[in-house]
């Protein structure tokens, strides 16, 4: 049977910001929920079931959240799961949420995601030692940066490249009332001369630690008919591979070069750089702009950057990349992917608000998490797909 | 000797917790001796208050204060207390429903023998002597037969210095256990010797060795001993200092591919300037003393250039 259509109706989420003090965990969700059921006209008693991600257990110490959140999200009485792919995560729950929908279970699914970074350390629990190894280990940007450094080798990109990615989604940033950082004097100049922290890595080139949450109401057909502005989903994929197979691309990883050629033919998209309006991408660090668009199958491999360097991905290119700002402005580890998911949404609906590109019709949201082993897609449209 | 080597790990970290205003009332009248209760939608007053109402959603915003006496409705005993439980010594877990309240509170109840406890017993709160905003003011429950029933009272003024944040300290000790093909890595390390493993169905080397071909899923089994030579794939400069670092930045950390093997693994590069460093450049590796081996890696102190011109971009690009 083929897969019924589902529809985003609500999108809420947080401030982000460094430290949100004056809520607990589970208040910060209902920030997002409350702001995503309001969007969609529903209230807690309309949902049939709820679907939570967040960051790993160490990055805050909650092991459970399903379990010590289930009254305050409103679950009680109804299914709850919890879903746990590290920093994709957030795309990966709001795909199990849409996957309800379009499997006919429920008609109306929550989907949330969070993270409170201040109340942990994340570089700390990226790093701890484990007995008889070398303990080498520098969190994320430590993780990444060599990657980083065989992606400019590899594709021969000038190495400003990353600073106009900062650049950029700072200044987009400031476009987004919800953004963590508002940096208005952030220029590629500025970025360059920020401190390397993880060479070649810069320390503007770098997310930051941010409190957050978002929410999604996915709904059935019946249900989206209520609403003056669904997006609709065309497409949601999900690809892992092994972290440590001998000669794996860790620059270009398979299983995300499988998941957008899987999700780019769900969709009906022959080329993908034309037919996507806006693209909400995973970018925690600035060089996976070029990156994934590498991966993702905008440019041929090896072009991403001459894409990011002609200002091809500014709010005005052929491919506005991360006009909410992205992840290098708002990093609620466990909300970000779903954050992409939702600004998605927004952009199709025509509800980006300041941040909104004319007249798109198509979007995509990106995650990826772990050591680029998790990744998570959807394409939302403002049509009803025909497939 | 064990098949496997293992060793201790703690992971400790005091996480901090945001309250929020309704959990934050409630502690901050536990630092004043004072037990603050939730009236909910349906009238139940509930301790500690609940921070959204179980049916209409809403934050909670309706307070009163209930007794510090109240009545035991089940109970459990505890006859050897573990480290962080509220007692030291044998102790009831305990569902007390205070005066006033509807629902009970669970906390450890002070007595000396399970036969000292049953339902129904009266009992009260018996305050920490120093009390900063947390469940812990409650230092246990103790027996109250004769305490008169109290009731819910209006809640007053809590003060103009209200709980915000409690400190949560997480610690996991636990046994951390290499595998037997990572063990006889460890083992040949201690001998001076570097070991992989190929693949029996893909043919690749993998160092240190797998229970299993990450790509194929293939046990493991053929040995192959490897050179102490090798060629940096990519790096980073790490700068930045961070919680639990056991080198002092700026430091170079580097996937070293050993020539024979397929997979490049990550060490620390010395003995040049850390901007000197290049993809391609040839290492050795460089031991400690013999008299401070154990089975692990940092058996080698480092890695160092061999002064042997780097290795060709094609050698080592699959590698990336």
């Amino acid at each position: 049977m083929a897969k019924q259509p589902a529809a985003i109706v609500g999108v809420g989420q947080t401030h982000h910001r460094a430290k949100r003090e004056d809520v607990s965990m589970a208040g910060l969700c209902r920030e997002a929920i409350d702001r995503a059921l309001e969007d969609a006209n529903l209230s807690l008693e309309d949902i049939d079931a709820i679907v939570v991600g967040k960051a790993p257990d160490l990055f805050e110490g909650v092991m459970m959240p399903e379990l010590f959140l289930a009254e305050s999200l409103g679950a009680a009485g109804k299914p709850l799961l919890r879903v746990h792919t590290a920093g994709s995560v957030g795309g990966s729950t709001a795909i199990v949420a849409s996957s309800l929908v379009q499997a006919g279970v429920h008609k109306r699914v929550l989907t949330v995601a969070y993270e409170k970074q201040s109340e942990s350390n994340a570089m700390w629990a990226l790093s701890v030692p484990v007995p008889f190894n070398m303990p080498v280990h520098a969190g994320a940007g430590g993780y990444f940066a060599p990657h980083v450094r065989s992606y400019i080798r590899r594709s021969g990109a000038p190495t400003h490249v990353g600073a106009i990615v900062a650049a950029k989604d700072r200044q987009n940033a400031l476009r987004n009332p919800y953004a963590h950082l508002r940096n208005p004097d952030t220029t590629v100049e500025s970025v360059l001369a920020s401190q390397v922290l993880w060479d070649p890595i810069r320390y503007d080139e770098t997310c930051p630690s941010s409190d957050g949450a978002c929410a999604m109401v996915i709904v059935d057909e019946d249900t989206a008919a209520a609403s003056p502005n669904p997006a609709w989903i065309h497409g949601t994929v999900m690809r892992s591979e092994a972290t440590t197979a001998a000669e794996r691309d860790q620059v270009n990883p398979q299983a995300g070069r499988d998941a957008a050629a899987y999700l780019w033919k769900q969709a009906g998209i022959t080329d993908p750089l034309k037919e996507i309006d806006a693209a909400e991408i995973y970018v925690p660090f600035s060089w996976f702009e070029p990156m994934w668009l590498e991966n993702l199958g905008f440019t041929a491999e090896g072009e991403g950057w001459k894409l990011t360097e002609s200002g091809g991905t500014a709010m005005d290119g052929a491919l506005p990349v991360n006009c909410s700002g992205g992840v290098l402005s708002s990093n609620p580890i466990g909300a970000s992917g779903m954050l992409r998911f939702g600004e998605a949404a927004l952009q199709v609906r025509g509800a980006a608000g300041e941040h909104q590109v004319d007249g798109a019709r198509r979007a995509l949201g990106h995650a990826y998490g772990g050591g680029s082993q998790f990744f998570a897609m959807w394409v939302v449209g403002a049509d009803r797909p025909t497939n | 000797m064990s098949r496997t080597l293992s060793a201790p790990v703690t992971v400790a970290f005091d996480y901090t917790r945001s309250t929020g205003p309704v959990l934050g009332r409630f502690l901050t009248g536990l630092r004043d001796q004072r037990v603050v209760g939730g009236r909910t939608s349906e009238g139940r007053v509930v301790v500690p208050p609940p921070e959204f109402d179980p049916v209409t959603h809403q934050q909670l915003d309706d307070f009163v204060e209930v007794a510090d006496t109240g009545t035991v409705t089940s109970w459990t005993w505890v006859p050897e207390p573990v480290a962080g439980q509220p007692l030291d010594r044998p102790f009831a877990f305990a569902l007390v429903t205070l005066d006033g309240a509807d629902a009970p509170i669970v906390h450890a109840l002070d007595v000396a023998s399970p036969d000292q406890v049953r339902t129904g017993m009266r009992v009260r709160v018996r305050w920490a002597a120093e009390r900063v905003g947390a469940i812990t003011d409650i230092a246990c429950f103790e027996p109250a037969e004769d305490a008169p029933t109290g009731s819910a009272t209006e809640l007053g003024d809590l003060g103009d210095n209200p709980v915000t944040g409690v400190i949560t300290p997480v610690e996991l000790d636990y046994q951390y256990a290499a595998s037997p093909e990572e063990s006889a890595f460890y083992r040949a390390i201690a001998e001076g010797r570097i070991i992989g493993q190929r693949c029996p169905a893909c043919g690749k080397v993998y160092v240190p060795p797998r229970s299993a071909c990450p790509a194929d899923g293939t046990p493991t089994t053929d040995e192959v001993e490897l050179s102490q030579t090798g060629t940096v794939t990519t790096f980073c400069i790490v700068n930045v200092p961070f919680l639990g670092q056991r080198i002092t930045p700026p430091y170079v950390s580097a996937y070293v591919l050993l020539d024979g093997a397929d997979i490049a693994f990550l060490h620390l590069i010395l003995d040049i300037p850390a901007e000197e460093v290049r993809m391609g450049m040839r290492v050795k590796a460089v031991w400690k003393p013999r008299e401070e081996w154990g089975t692990t890696i940092e058996n080698i102190s480092h890695f160092s250039p061999t002064g042997d011109p780097d290795a060709d971009y094609d050698t080592y690009k699959h590698h990336l």
